[in-house]
């Protein structure tokens, strides 16, 4: 049975004259982890401290389990954060950081810091209770943040971009670590990011935000193989968007006919790089090929325009200038528009 | 559960309303018996709306869920706010304000009196409950504790700042039959002693806004001059003296505002020590040229530029030095880059300094009171209008609408230029670089302003610290004594314990009282307003943030005119008190401690307080755990300031202390004016020693500052001092 955590019910927030939410409608389900992604001013974070009640909604209602907390302010509420900065309290040891809130809430101080102490346990800092946050290393705060954010059982924990402070080499082991804090604990989560292969990685289902509204609800694999606009295929990874004519569920565009679903009509398809495979000699030409250790990527001139091609570093390399034919299979494209 | 603990806060407010109406004095001075509802039911019947709303309220807060989004609420707390000062304003001392009120309440005829305790906690606890109705429908976010304190503030700021003002400015249009018209303001406006130019064409004397202008401009250019001759120094050479002229700096700021003028008149005075010597060697007879414009002049330049000096110093130290090496690679010599870049880049600070020092120039009264003769300028000639044996309300408030209109305009001019013009040099990123430094010219121009400058000031503090304690410093009698002293605080152990004799114990130990009870006030509204202004969203925060800055704006000798317009009448009835000593200083020293929260919170990371709160911290709680521990030493700077201003400053307290409740400073211009130089001297060292241990304690507590040479400037241009 599944227990819906949060709801959004066509929730708005206007800052003056600009609107940052224009109208979301969205259900998070219990013990998932769900991902607002978006470019930057789409919403995400607001939508994120909307839920945090560190914004009100100017129209619509949020639910927290199953509770209207719309008019509630970010104290009333039973939310866990872990903010982009961390925002450890820089006056405060690392156990009262995370004793904070159980004493804030009424706690006595000591059953709050035992508390604090098991949860530090499990997160793996036993021993650092007594230090500063400075005095720890930037993958330490964020585990303290962690803890911090989740001593309370909140009813949902909140991730603000936490991988924008990690070191590019330590990111993905600090995303391991959060999902499996977060499967280990049970947690409903929302995890805030701009960067697609975080979201990819991390999450259970993916919210793509454009403009303040929702533009695709979705498993990763779903995002990634059927984007719902090009907007999105282009968003989440490389794509090429082909435009063309769908005439009798047939697409033509210029050298490329296959059917596709959908009415008649103008129609933009989305092709994923890796898809497309090339072999030597053909209508089109190699404009550049770039070596990145891992594969090869080529830019070929087509009589559609420029299309990206992804190789694998193993399949026999091709050349600036070299002609080639590309192959697409009707499976490889997806209809977006 | 929530719901019932969230009313229960709101309960309180309940509860403190029904103790104000049914268990409180409400009149001042009355009987502990004498509450609303006993003075109501005696015959003041527009008293029992108010025991009304009171009782309902607190009915609705038993009995609904939550009476706080309950439609009746709202409409109980405005209709009792609404009520409670239509009632105080429309009935005053003598009978009804408003014509009709005497037909709806007979009774209202005999009139009223003032606010008393039960009124007054009235109003607090209905401005709280207000507080909740609007926290409760979503201002501030929800967030009861920063709803308080808007609404707290913004009501102490209307009834201690923009009240006074506006009953200041309609006494300008009172005639002398008592009625409101327009004539009699355009007559006093229009008066020839206000405006005449008649010094200048050899025909009498110029009127007093002309010499208030004139003043003003040459004060603070010349102020402005000598500040960027010290902050060259300071900043662009390796002069010796740099620390000398840093700690020069400081003293303005402990220095009570006339006794460098006492100092200046004991030098340069018809029997002053220089004009005697002068006259001995160069057979001159003594005169009393220092009297008038000479002598205010070089009072205000000695206390201002080291005023202007902190603006400019500022804002050469935000120059990016990688811009003037960047003019030196591409050729330019010394003296073309400190042309072409170095002084480009100053000029709006140039401008802010300028006008900082024609704003303090205006509003300054020690000065021209002690210095001025027959040079009359708006603040002395307020003062005169409402002291003197002509007692002028309207005279005094149609000057201070003058004088008002010319540092607003001075301080609007000066937002918008800052606004504008401010080349923040400062990125964040560490520029590497040294600093260019001034070609010989300039240096040599400086040292030759800088050194009077300093000799100067070494003189006139000599004076100060030996003329209280040398018999008579004005007639060359240098016999140490420390009599004065003694006149001024001897005291006598007996078998009643110590008592005190000393003619200045009473004023030293308001002051003292006074300072203590508003520093921590000052502070404490100040930092609140700070956090408001830098971490709150609400509607009509622009109003509230030009509102606190208006304050500023205000000079003291008119706050003291508009307090008396304002506060010696019903409902607000507190003149003669040692509270309206404290309210002005809180009201006028608020911008000084915002400004120094302001700068602390620019430097803390937002989202601390946003944990604080989701994990469930109110905004009281917030404070208290997260912002206060971080920023304290703004705290400590903004207590300090307070204090030490509190003791130092006249112009505004003068119209307000009592035979009761006299300050140290209204005594010490007492003495100046009958000539007991010798007498204010001694007594204006005790109070700046007493203000030394004050700061040195400050340094103790807080530390040396460790702001490095960049971070001193935030990124955000530098508004006045």
């Amino acid at each position: 049975m599944t227990q819906t955590a949060i709801e959004f019910r066509s929730v708005v927030k206007r800052y003056g004259t600009a609107t940052a939410v224009a109208g979301i409608d969205l259900s998070i389900v219990k013990g998932e982890l769900v991902t607002f992604l978006g470019p930057s001013g789409c919403g995400k974070t607001t939508s994120l401290r909307l839920i945090a009640g560190l914004e009100l909604p100017s129209a619509g209602q949020v639910f927290i389990a199953g509770r209207d907390v719309s008019r509630d302010p970010a104290s009333a509420r039973n939310v866990g954060m872990v903010f982009q900065s961390y925002a450890l309290f820089p006056h405060v040891s690392v156990l009262e950081n995370v004793a904070y809130g159980p004493v804030i809430r009424g706690t006595p101080k000591a059953e709050a810091q035992a508390r604090a102490r098991e949860i530090l346990e499990q997160v793996g800092l036993a021993g650092l209770e007594a230090r500063l946050p400075a005095e720890l290393s930037g993958g330490q705060q964020q585990r303290v943040a962690v803890a911090r954010a989740i001593v309370q059982q909140p009813d949902v924990i909140l991730f603000d971009e936490p991988l924008s402070n990690v070191d590019a080499k330590l990111r993905r082991k600090v995303r391991e670590e959060i999902r499996s804090l977060q499967r280990r604990f049970g947690l409903t989560a929302v995890y805030v990011t701009h960067d697609q292969e975080e979201a990819l990685a991390v999450s259970d289902r993916i919210v793509v935000m454009e403009k303040g509204r929702i533009a695709q609800v979705g498993t990763p694999s779903e995002l990634y193989e059927h984007p719902a606009s090009p907007f999105i295929a282009d968003f989440i990874g490389d794509a090429n968007l082909i435009q063309g004519r769908v005439v009798q569920g047939q697409f033509t565009a210029p050298g490329m006919a296959f059917p596709v679903s959908g009415p008649d009509g103008p129609a933009t398809l989305s092709i994923r790089p890796e898809r497309i495979t090339l072999s030597p000699g053909g209508p089109d030409r190699v404009l550049t090929a770039t070596y990145l250790g891992s594969r090869m990527e080529y830019s070929v001139a087509t009589e559609r325009g420029e299309m990206l091609v992804s190789r694998p570093i193993f399949e026999p390399r091709l050349t600036a200038g070299q002609e080639v034919s590309l192959h697409i299979t009707p499976a490889d494209a997806s209809r977006v528009a | 559960m929530k719901a019932l603990w969230e009313g229960r806060i709101g309960l309180i407010w309940s509860g403190l309303l029904l103790a104000a109406v049914l268990a409180l004095p409400w009149y001042k001075g009355g009987a502990t018996l004498a509450s609303a509802l006993a003075e109501g039911v005696a015959g003041r019947v527009w008293l029992l709306p108010l025991v009304g709303a009171a009782l309902a309220l607190a009915l609705l807060a038993l009995l609904s869920r939550d009476w706080r989004i309950h439609p009746a609420g709202a409409a109980l707390v405005g209709a009792g706010l609404g009520w409670l000062l239509l009632q105080g304003f429309g009935i005053g001392l003598r009978g009804p304000a408003l014509p009709g009120l005497g037909l709806l309440f007979p009774t209202a005829l005999e009139g009223q009196p003032g606010f008393g305790w039960g009124a007054w906690l009235a109003g607090i606890a209905l401005i709280g409950a207000l507080a909740e109705v609007l926290a409760a429908r979503g201002f501030c976010r929800g967030e009861r504790f920063a709803a308080f304190a808007i609404i707290g503030i913004v009501s102490a700021l209307s009834l201690f700042v923009f009240f006074p003002i506006v009953k200041l400015m309609s006494a300008a249009f009172v005639g002398p039959d008592g009625t409101l018209a327009l004539t009699p303001f355009l007559t006093r406006i229009t008066a020839s002693d206000l405006w005449s130019l008649g010094c200048l064409t050899g025909s009498g004397r110029c009127g007093v806004v002309i010499n208030s202008l004139v003043l003003g401009i040459l004060s603070a250019a010349l102020a402005t001059a000598l500040g960027l001759a010290l902050a060259l120094l300071v900043a662009r050479t390796d002069f010796r003296m740099k620390r000398l002229l840093r700690a020069i700096s400081i003293l303005p700021i402990i220095t009570p505002p006339f006794v460098v003028g006492v100092a200046i008149l004991v030098l340069f005075g018809r029997t002053g020590l220089v004009t005697v010597e002068v006259a001995e060697w160069f057979g001159v007879r003594p005169t009393r040229w220092i009297y008038g414009l000479p002598g205010i002049l070089l009072a205000q330049v000695l206390a201002f530029a080291p005023v202007t000096f902190l603006v400019l110093l500022a804002a050469l130290e935000a120059i990016n030095p990688t811009l003037e090496e960047a003019s030196t690679t591409l050729g330019a010599k010394p003296v073309t880059t400190f042309r072409t870049v170095t002084w480009p880049l100053l000029r709006p600070a140039l401008a802010a300094a300028f006008l900082l020092a024609f704003i303090e120039s205006l509003a300054d009264f020690g000065n021209p009171i002690v210095l001025g003769g027959s040079y009359d300028v708006l603040s002395t000639k307020i003062f005169f209008a409402v002291v003197g044996a002509q007692y002028d309300l309207g005279q005094a408030a149609t000057l201070s609408v003058l004088l008002l209109t010319l540092t607003i305009a001075a301080f609007w001019v000066q937002t918008r230029w800052l606004g504008r013009g401010s080349y923040v040099t400062v990125t964040g990123k560490s520029d590497a670089g040294l600093v260019a430094p001034v070609p010989g010219l300039i240096k040599w121009a400086a040292v030759a302003a800088v050194v009077p400058f300093v000799l100067f000031t070494v003189g006139i503090y000599a004076i100060v610290l030996m003329g209280g304690f040398v018999k008579d410093i004005a007639r060359m009698d240098m016999a140490p004594t420390f009599g004065h002293l003694w006149t001024a605080f001897s005291f006598e152990f007996n078998e009643r314990g110590i008592q005190l004799f000393g003619s200045a114990w009473n004023s030293m130990i308001t002051t003292l009282w006074v300072s203590a009870l508003s520093a921590p006030l000052t502070m404490a509204v100040g930092i609140l307003t700070a956090w408001l202004i830098a971490r709150q969203d609400f509607t009509g925060k622009r109003a509230f943030e030009f509102g606190t800055l208006l304050s500023f704006a205000i000079p003291g000798t008119v706050v003291g005119v508009s307090y008396i317009a304002a506060f010696n009448v019903p409902p607000i009835d507190i003149t003669g008190t040692m509270a309206i000593l404290v309210i002005c200083f809180v009201f006028r020293n608020l911008p000084v401690g915002m400004r120094a929260g302001i700068a602390a919170l620019a430097q803390i990371d937002r989202s601390m307080e946003e944990a604080s709160q989701t994990m469930g911290a109110g905004g009281g709680r917030v404070l208290r755990d997260v912002v206060l521990p971080l920023i304290r030493p703004a705290i400590f700077t903004a207590l300090v300031y307070s204090f030490v201003t509190a003791m130092t400053a006249v112009s505004a307290v003068i119209f307000l202390v009592s035979a009761r409740h006299n300050m140290a400073t209204a005594y010490i211009m007492g003495r100046v004016e009958n000539g007991e130089y010798a007498l204010a001297i001694a007594y204006s060292t005790v109070l700046m020693l007493v203000m030394v241990a004050c700061v040195a304690a400050m340094n103790g507590l807080v530390g040396k500052r460790k702001l490095g040479r960049r971070s001193t400037v935030t990124g955000t241009p530098h508004p006045a001092e």
